[in-house]
């Protein structure tokens, strides 16, 4: 590796006369030190950044990307430490400087925006005060008016409008976006040359999202800021960042300009993320159906190379033919004017769900899309009966959950069946896999022991899974995995719908796409009904035929999958499908 | 993309063969399976203040039946003569004010304390582990009204709760009833505990996906709320058997406690005040045992609480 660094090295280094680049890290290494040992987390990372250059570091949790970062401003949490390499900062090594260099350069030289918004602010201290805390540290202002005047401008430079009145207001009474700017403001109030933010948007809602990054750009741009940002979202770094570079287990995988990575990935793992990318798959399914010969020509020339399982493209074009034959089918479930009302102590009664209705025809997908908030979960739950409707049917197997005896329900019950966000808490930590497989069948007084046994081998098989793993415990498994298990759980009493709240949005894209895939699997396999709720419209395209988007409460619009991608009639879809990250992007073939 | 006139980074590509790829979620299937309760008990394993405490408890419970097995000497034998004598003559710490053997009483005196340590711990526990686990898992009334009575009894201090019911149930004394009269005001503590751990865990997914395949409510609570929500309490009950001992002490030192006739190192504590400045050890050596065998059932606790808490473990 390090002929190719010093390849690249020499050649930087002529143009390094004309202009020196502000960041060049060298050859880092951070380890951890853990219970098992010396753990290596970022091994031999080489970047350069230029003045006013935007950068942008991709990876998978896990990856490094983010302890990268920490390094670069030395907050590396609990037994992290830089074992090798420089961080030169203008030509200066920062890797070595001391606590209180290091304040120094923190906030001045270099602005830090933190990936969480609901934790990164102090509860108790109004935004005022914490905007004010960073400006009097850095000394950029002294006196309580100058300091004053400089937390107005900055929060209105982040776009907050109406600083000077929300300056005595709490955390808690900001939005999650709001939250966002005044962090930003925070890391850009001592203007400084390089500003690193870390995940800056995936807490919040893509259309925030959207409208964050964007202000984020132009002002990078106006006070020349040089950029640094970590995603985990390829289609977001190639959009924003005019360099990449590719991180996979604490090594550069590839590294270069955007656009070039993003069409021509070189790297098997660059090549496997550009598959695997909702964000960017949505686009290039779009081509597809534009230029259907060229397109298949150019994935077949993929598929040699990358993993067809998680090519989101086969798994959208192996539904596509699985559904071919499909002709209009009888609904599995039918929703009719479903209400839910909530009531709230002291303030009244909130609407989470406001007459809403669809029908899914059985073995499809519908898309039940929406931002935080806008009550989609709230019907997955109505529908699961978890959660009461304070109006309205729900038609399943010609029954209507709302009437029906409690015996009757319970048979209902092994007709539907969830698969939830959370891959870590959807497992009871303390029974073993196969106890938790096998709980739907116990319940349901399904089979003997034996062949409880039996149908518990034969579900992991069908999730492609071992069957070694029915002693085992959920801290053992990965989040893809668990999710794995919780399809399981959910396929054992042979459901014919299955309720997908959020299955995929906490997995890293590769792990995403490979579920995506066995889920495509299991309906084409199994004949299942899936509702799929999600706020990723990207992965929308890939699996669902039949697409409602939600906003508060109500479906707004509600049409099969190509036509709202192609051709969206509302104003709010529109702005949803402009806010998938890449959606810009322009991608020749 | 701006047309820059910046100077731009060469597309790197790393080597293949030293970033090589790995399947994408592989499954780990070796060694043993792991879980919350074998973790535990493999970090406990490894600490020495946990066999310290353990192999301490182990001899206080064989003290504690079988008594002969450390003294010949019978406790109830006084001799005046004796009275406050030191150690020798076959007499290993000494005698009393009343001539009784203090080794001997010592000896014999650990099966009270131990019994009632035990019996309130087991009272403890199971109106705590009861009223929390109702209280957090129904919610709505329940959870008001058994709340309210935890509340009631929180607020009055135990020690004087006790002193009020042995005062009351003068003829009735006995191991049990004092066992009784300090755990029926020593739940709510660990009610509480449960039922804000109860509280965290309902709302989990799996709790959800339990209800949704039509798993009953009550079995939801036996099988998945409670065992995750078990590890406090498991904390709190060992260091609550330490302070019912404490508590036996105390109220027999009242004189509200035991008879004077049963052996227990509350009781030689009480008598021994009399002789605190003549002959100090009648004091002082029963005292020892109380600390060292309350002692080691706090590190016992401690031990448990860390091995329970894997935030804790990582910190330590």
């Amino acid at each position: 590796m390090t002929s190719t660094v010093n390849g690249t090295d020499v050649q930087q280094s002529t143009t390094d006369t004309a202009e020196r680049p502000l960041l060049e890290i060298k050859d880092l290494q951070v380890d951890f030190t853990t219970q098992e040992g010396k753990v290596t987390a970022v091994d031999g990372v080489n970047i350069t950044l230029y003045r006013g250059q935007s950068l942008a570091i991709v990876g998978e949790s896990g990856s490094g990307k983010s302890t990268t970062a920490h390094a670069i401003i030395n907050l590396l949490p609990g037994s992290g430490r830089i074992a090798g390499g420089q961080i030169l900062l203008d030509g200066q090594d920062i890797s070595k400087a001391s606590k209180r260099e290091m304040e120094d350069i923190r906030g001045r030289k270099i602005g830090f925006v933190p990936q969480d918004p609901m934790s990164n602010l102090n509860p108790v201290w109004s935004i005022g005060f914490q905007v004010e805390e960073g400006i009097r540290a850095n000394g950029i202002a002294s006196g309580r008016k100058e300091v004053r005047a400089r937390a107005i401008e900055v929060l209105k430079q982040a776009g907050l409008q109406d600083a000077d009145r929300r300056l005595k207001q709490f955390p808690h009474q900001f939005s999650g976006g709001m939250r966002q700017r005044v962090l930003i403001g925070m890391g850009l109030a001592a203007d400084p040359q390089l500003l690193i933010a870390d995940e800056p948007t995936s807490a919040l809602d893509v259309t925030v999202q959207r409208v964050i990054l964007d202000h984020l750009e132009s002002l990078t741009r106006e006070l020349g800021t040089t950029l640094l940002f970590i995603t985990h979202d390829l289609g977001l770094a190639a959009e924003r960042a005019e360099q990449l570079v590719v991180m996979y287990k604490g090594k550069v995988v590839e590294s270069g300009p955007s656009l070039e990575i993003l069409q021509n990935p070189q790297h098997p793992y660059t090549k496997r993320l550009v598959a695997a990318a909702p964000s960017l798959a949505s686009r290039r399914i779009k081509s597809t159906a534009q230029t259907e010969a060229e397109e298949s020509a150019g994935t077949d020339a993929d598929a040699g190379t990358t993993t067809d399982a998680i090519d989101l493209i086969a798994t959208a074009e192996a539904r596509a033919e699985a559904h071919e034959a499909l002709a209009s089918k009888p609904p599995a479930v039918i929703v009719e004017d479903l209400t839910k009302v909530f009531k709230i102590r002291g303030s009244g009664e909130f609407t989470a769900v406001d007459k809403v209705s669809f029908q899914i025809p059985k073995g499809t997908t519908m898309a039940l899309v929406g931002e935080s908030g806008s009550g989609k979960s709230t019907v997955a739950k109505m529908l699961l009966k978890l959660e009461d409707a304070t109006s309205g049917k729900i038609i399943v197997g010609g029954k209507d959950l709302e009437q029906v005896s409690s015996k009757e329900l319970f048979n209902l019950r092994s007709r539907m069946q969830p698969v939830f966000q959370d891959p870590y808490g959807s497992l009871n930590p303390l029974r073993n896999i196969g106890n938790t497989i096998a709980e739907p069948l116990s319940t349901h007084d399904v089979g003997d022991r034996k062949s409880r046994r039996e149908r518990v081998f034969e579900l992991l098989d069908q999730v492609s899974l071992p069957r070694t793993l029915v002693g085992r415990y959920p801290n053992e498994l990965s989040g893809g995995q668990r999710q794995r298990i919780a399809i399981a759980r959910a396929l054992a009493l042979k459901p014919e719908i299955v309720i997908l709240d959020e299955a995929v949005s906490a997995l890293d894209v590769l792990v995403q796409a490979q579920i995506l895939r066995l889920l495509a699997d299991l309906q084409a396999e199994l004949d299942l009904t899936y509702l799929f709720i999600t706020h990723d419209l990207a992965v929308v395209r890939v699996i669902a035929d039949d697409v409602c988007v939600m906003q508060k409460g109500r479906i707004v619009e509600a049409a099969a999958t190509d036509e709202v991608f192609e051709n969206p009639k509302e104003q709010y879809t529109k702005d949803l499908l402009a806010a998938i990250p890449g959606a810009n992007l322009k991608l020749g073939a | 993309m701006p047309s820059n006139t910046r100077p731009t980074q060469a597309h790197f590509v790393a080597p293949i063969d030293e970033t090589p790829l790995v399947a994408i979620d592989s499954v780990k299937a070796e060694g043993k399976p792991s879980n919350l309760w074998r973790d535990a008990w493999r970090d406990v394993r490894k600490r020495p203040m946990f066999w310290v405490s353990a192999v301490m408890i182990f001899i206080i419970v064989i003290v504690a039946l079988f008594p002969t097995l450390f003294t010949s000497l019978d406790p109830r034998y006084c001799q005046l003569s004796l009275s406050n004598q030191g150690p020798g003559g076959g007499s290993v710490l000494g005698y009393n004010r009343q001539g009784c053997d203090i080794y001997a009483r010592i000896i014999y005196g650990t099966s009270t304390s131990l019994s009632v340590g035990l019996i309130v711990t087991f009272i403890v526990a199971f109106l705590g582990i009861l009223f929390g686990a109702l209280a957090g898992f129904y919610g709505t009334w329940v959870d008001a009204v058994l709340s309210r009575l935890g509340d009631i009894f929180f607020s009055i201090p135990y020690i004087l709760a006790a002193v009020v019911i042995m005062s009351v149930l003068s003829q009735y004394v006995s191991v049990w009833t004092i066992s009784l009269a300090i755990g029926i005001f020593a739940w709510p503590a660990t009610a509480r505990v449960l039922r804000a751990e109860i509280l965290r865990v309902k709302n989990s997914d799996f709790v959800m996906a339990a209800t949704a395949v039509g798993v009953t409510r009550f079995r939801i609570l036996l099988r998945h709320v409670l065992p995750n929500s078990i590890a406090p309490v498991i904390v709190i009950t060992t260091i609550s058997l330490a302070s019912a001992i404490v508590a036996e002490a105390t109220l027999s030192f009242l004189g509200v406690g035991l008879p004077s006739s049963t052996m227990s190192w509350g009781n030689d504590i009480s008598q021994a005040q009399v002789d605190l400045r003549t002959n100090p050890q009648t004091l002082i050596l029963p005292s020892i045992a109380l600390s060292v065998t309350v002692l080691s059932f706090i590190m016992l606790g401690e031990v448990v609480r860390d091995a329970l808490d894997p935030k804790a473990r990582a910190l330590r």
